[in-house]
């Protein structure tokens, strides 16, 4: 990575705009499926029994964490925007990646 | 120490000097001691030496960083120096970095000061105090030396935007109550090309050598071109 | 295309998206306990006005939040230009309609 970017903001801005382009391709996908429910019930089954591979679980997995990063790097934006200014700025982008990981975590156990 | 020193204009290439190692050595040291005693062609700016000026900015190992500023102990720990001009900008020659479009945006973001009084309406009293007028002289101190504009990306990535050292000297003048051109100075910082365009990578302030921060600048910006309702494209 | 104003909508759209995003993510962490079979899922939402309308806004904030970022994206790194504000309102609009036939599909009896 070159030299200048290698900062917590940087990597911070980096996940935010990677993990959006992963939901904004992942969203098609969930709405296409769940619209098989137009077909009935029967139908909507059949798609959620295919998503329980391993590897389509472990790519679940990734988009949960991708849109909890997204929400902590966006609330990171978006303090640092709207609230007042401090000193501690770049402690926000470690507590964001901290969440992310936490959701994660939770949602892997759930599963 | 072999230094890489960038030859050229946009096209060129890296050229390569042995240069001796001295004790309390800076980046601009190494590249004074190569136009005197290896290559007089090289060419680079330089004013003051003593980090006050701004005009020795230039890439060392891919950071944007006043050379006068930086010694060579501290960046060339593996014993291998790169030094290129400031990234962003047209390069003129060698390590001089064409800086015509740094101070065109720094203008069109209305950077100067607009009067209101004559001579004779005495003297404006200014609260230090106010919180108008800190916001004002938090980033007051910068110099135009364009290390923050080598160090956005996203000056990189859009041709049109203003960039951090500009959409900040306009920060300081909104916060300025003498001033008589606020509307139509958040007008022209509002955007795609001004301070809706900052995606909070913060490389400007990481990079300042005066430790401002546009960041915050342009945060502010942002918050108050929203709360006035006013802006064009 | 202004700026300001699509840089206010994507902040305005990504405050009810994080709201939306903590119930959502909530309510699966919860409902996986219990299954997430079409037959859970669909007892769950069919007839469900209270569901219908929390996912059809959360579809739309996404649709406008989703097409703005891209449109950043489209610009800064794919380098399009003006196409860009065409491309964000395609994907905009495509979200909007798969996503509300999403919604349309579970909730309506």
């Amino acid at each position: 990575m070159n030299a200048g970017r290698n900062h917590p903001a940087y990597w911070a801005f980096l996940v935010h705009r990677i993990s959006g382009i992963a939901l904004a391709v992942f969203l098609p996908m969930h709405f296409w499926l769940l619209a098989s429910a137009l077909e009935g019930e029967a139908a909507l089954q059949a798609k959620l029994a295919w998503t329980e591979q391993p590897l389509v679980l472990a790519g679940e997995w990734l988009v949960v964490v991708a849109l909890a990063a997204h929400l902590a790097g966006g609330l990171r934006v978006l303090a640092l925007e709207f609230l007042p200014w401090r000193g501690w700025q770049k402690t926000l982008a470690a507590l964001a990646a901290g969440f992310a990981l936490a959701a994660g975590l939770a949602f892997a156990l759930a599963r | 120490m072999e230094v890489r020193v960038w030859r050229g204009g946009a096209t060129g290439a890296f050229e390569s000097f042995e240069v001796p190692r001295q004790p309390s050595q800076t980046v601009l040291d190494v590249v004074t001691h190569i136009q005197r005693h290896l290559d007089p062609t090289l060419s680079y700016r330089f004013a003051c030496r003593v980090g006050m000026c701004g005009s020795c900015a230039m890439t060392v190992n891919g950071k944007p960083r006043w050379t006068c500023r930086t010694h060579v102990d501290k960046v060339a720990a593996s014993g291998r120096l790169e030094i290129a001009p400031l990234a962003n900008l047209p390069v003129v020659k060698d390590l001089v970095a064409d800086m015509r479009e740094f101070f065109d945006k720094w203008a069109r973001a209305r950077g100067q000061f607009t009067p209101t009084r004559t001579r004779s309406d005495g003297f404006a009293v200014v609260n230090p105090e106010s919180s108008a007028r800190r916001e004002a002289d938090a980033g007051v101190e910068c110099i135009g030396c364009g290390v923050c504009y080598a160090a956005c990306d996203v000056v990189k990535w859009n041709p049109d935007y203003l960039g951090p050292a500009a959409l900040n000297r306009a920060w300081t003048l909104v916060n300025d109550e003498r001033d008589g051109a606020k509307a139509a100075r958040l007008d022209a910082v509002s955007g795609d090309a001004g301070c809706h365009s900052c995606h909070t990578m913060m490389s400007c302030t990481e990079h300042c050598p005066k430790h401002l921060s546009p960041t915050r600048s342009i945060s502010g910006l942002k918050r108050m071109t929203w709360r006035l309702g006013k802006g064009g494209e | 295309m202004n700026g300001r104003r699509l840089w206010i909508a994507q902040r305005v759209t990504a405050m009810i998206l994080a709201h939306c995003v903590v119930v959502h993510h909530a309510t699966i962490i919860y409902a996986v306990h219990g299954g997430l079979g079409a037959a859970q899922i669909l007892g769950r939402t069919r007839g469900s006005i209270a569901i219908g309308g929390f996912y059809a806004l959360f579809v739309v904030a996404a649709a406008i939040h989703g097409g703005i970022g891209l449109r950043t994206i489209a610009m800064e790194w794919l380098r399009l230009g003006r196409v860009s504000n065409w491309l964000a309102g395609l994907v905009a609009l495509a979200l909007v309609v798969l996503g509300l036939r999403a919604v349309v599909a579970v909730v309506a009896a």
